[in-house]
């Protein structure tokens, strides 16, 4: 028996289909759901923990990426908000993994978010809360 | 030959002036030489965006019926100081609510501060005012709580004592634990060094003795114009300097002022720093003239032309120790990675480059409109050049 606790991104064709139910029914999982959001015209969002045996859930997942819902472990939803931001780079360093990097040309602030491995060290550093841990 | 205020206010009336950027600027002098740059060039915009925490508004609040005179007053939930008449208050960039945990818990987030309520009236967002007054025979009211929004309040004054400081200090951390400072969050064993100050944009290091701005030099101030009411605290203009003759420590300071209602948000930011407070970021803007070719040659400093001190945060300056780990310059620093006794350390800023950029373009934009005309100091600040 394991649990994961992912954040699911659902693309607009999906997010009238039964896909917690598929779950449920068809591979025997618990599906906790933490939170969620539809967009209209734009995607859903769904924080769940998803409980059962390794190999169901592996089945499981596998089934939501072929349907094209795009997985991320929960912890690395860190969100930065590029209106928030004044491109002052104070994170920039304090990032381990060079999420965020600076353009030395105009000095513009861009953020990368499949190398971010959610320290969270940024969050704190960010004078204008423009970096946010969404769960 | 020589250029005057009024000669170039004259161009900026007909739309014939030349107007370009510091860094613009550096490139032309770069380019043509000083002499020519100066016959060309009427005005270079600098700018300067990050935190400002000797900043506040005056606000009347308007008088009610019947009469107050606010001995206390908060503005959601921040104290401002009352100890003015009747309904004039002055609400400070790094105040905190009373009932704010401080560094109770270590570090604390100081997630709303005076800065925050500034950003909100700016905003036009609604502001919850709650005052006291002991009460008296002309001012009976001893109580008041009601919203306000910058709208409904007569004045609101940006007036602050100390903002675009002439150079700063690099911030490291010698220690082995993490410290929280107003320069940022800094990692132990020198694992990131902070900056503060535009370099090359920023409006005191283009004039390093104050030729130009002045007492009552009219300046770009959170998104309107404003204008410099003095020299600021802690103006400190007898420093060591370099052969250009920039200040190679903090020296120079303006005290600035303008009306808030004409503000943007965009440009007056409320800030939360990690474990140190609250504070406000601010965007100020300077047009200088070139009046010569020495004016030329001072707009034409380049980052690597600034020198800047190398702080450690952790013991020297808590301390009050004026111990120096080594000088870098800007453009290092803008780089990303400067060498401190031996070791390289990554750059972070709190000074937005990006934005003070913005700043220096929009300036131009205006100028070049007719929209800003540039004012001659009634008063020059002390160490200014004669």
């Amino acid at each position: 028996m394991i649990k994961k606790r992912l954040v699911l991104r659902f693309p607009p064709d999906l997010i009238d289909q039964p896909i917690t139910y598929q779950l449920v029914k068809e591979y025997d999982l618990m599906v906790n759901i933490l939170q969620g959001t539809v967009t209209p015209h734009e995607e859903g969002r769904l924080v769940v923990e998803i409980g059962g045996e390794r190999k169901a859930v592996e089945k499981g997942l596998a089934y939501l990426s072929r349907l094209g819902v795009e997985l991320q472990p929960l912890a690395r939803d860190v969100h930065w908000h590029p209106a928030k931001c004044t491109h002052c780079t104070v994170c920039v360093p304090l990032c381990p993994t060079r999420a965020f990097t600076v353009s030395r040309e105009n000095m513009t602030v861009s953020f990368d978010k499949n190398r971010c491995i959610a320290c969270e060290l940024c969050v704190r550093a960010c004078p204008y809360k423009a970096i946010e841990i969404l769960f | 030959m020589a250029k005057t205020y009024v000669q170039i206010n004259e161009k900026i009336a007909k739309g014939e002036a030349v107007v370009v950027t510091a860094e613009e600027m550096t490139e032309i002098v770069a380019a043509e030489g000083a002499k020519k740059a100066a016959q060309e060039v009427d005005v270079v915009t600098t700018g300067t965006f990050g935190p400002m925490c000797s900043s506040g508004v005056f606000l009347n609040l308007g008088q009610i019926k019947p009469r107050m005179k606010f001995e206390k007053a908060w503005l959601s939930g921040v104290p401002a100081y009352a100890g003015m008449a009747a309904v004039d208050v002055y609400i400070g960039a790094t105040e905190l609510p009373d009932d704010d945990p401080r560094n109770k818990v270590f570090p604390g987030a100081f997630e709303y501060g005076g800065g925050h309520v500034i950003e909100d009236l700016v905003s036009g967002k609604p502001v919850r005012l709650r005052g006291i007054a002991y009460g008296t025979d002309c001012y009976p009211r001893r109580e008041i709580e009601k919203t306000v929004t910058i709208r409904d309040v007569p004045e609101a004054i940006l007036t602050n004592p100390r903002n675009a400081y002439q150079n700063y200090n690099v911030a490291v951390n010698k220690s082995d634990k993490v410290i929280y400072t107003y320069m940022g969050i800094l990692q132990p064993h020198m694992g990131n060094a902070n900056y503060c100050s535009a370099g090359q944009l920023s409006p005191l290091l283009n004039d390093p003795f104050y030729r130009t701005i002045g007492v009552g030099t009219r300046i770009f101030l959170g998104g309107t114009q404003g204008y410099v009411w003095s020299a600021g605290t802690q103006h400190n203009p007898g420093v060591a300097r370099t052969e250009k003759g920039l200040p190679k420590t903090p020296a120079a300071t303006l005290a600035v002022t303008g009306n808030l209602k004409e503000m943007s948000p965009e440009w007056v930011r409320g800030a939360s720093l990690t474990g140190y407070g609250a504070t406000l970021a601010l965007g100020i803007g300077v047009p200088i003239p070139i009046l010569d070719e020495e004016m030329a040659a001072y707009t034409a400093v380049r980052d690597e032309d600034i020198c800047v001190q190398v702080v450690d945060y952790s013991r020297d300056y808590p301390q009050g120790r004026n111990k120096v780990l080594g000088f870098v310059n800007y453009r290092q620093l803008r780089d990303g990675k400067i060498t401190v006794e031996g070791k390289e350390v990554p750059t972070g800023g709190l000074s937005s480059y990006a934005r003070a950029k913005d700043i220096t373009n929009l300036l131009k934009q205006m100028i070049k409109e007719g929209k800003f005309f540039l004012s001659e100091p009634v008063a020059q600040l002390p160490g200014a050049k004669a």
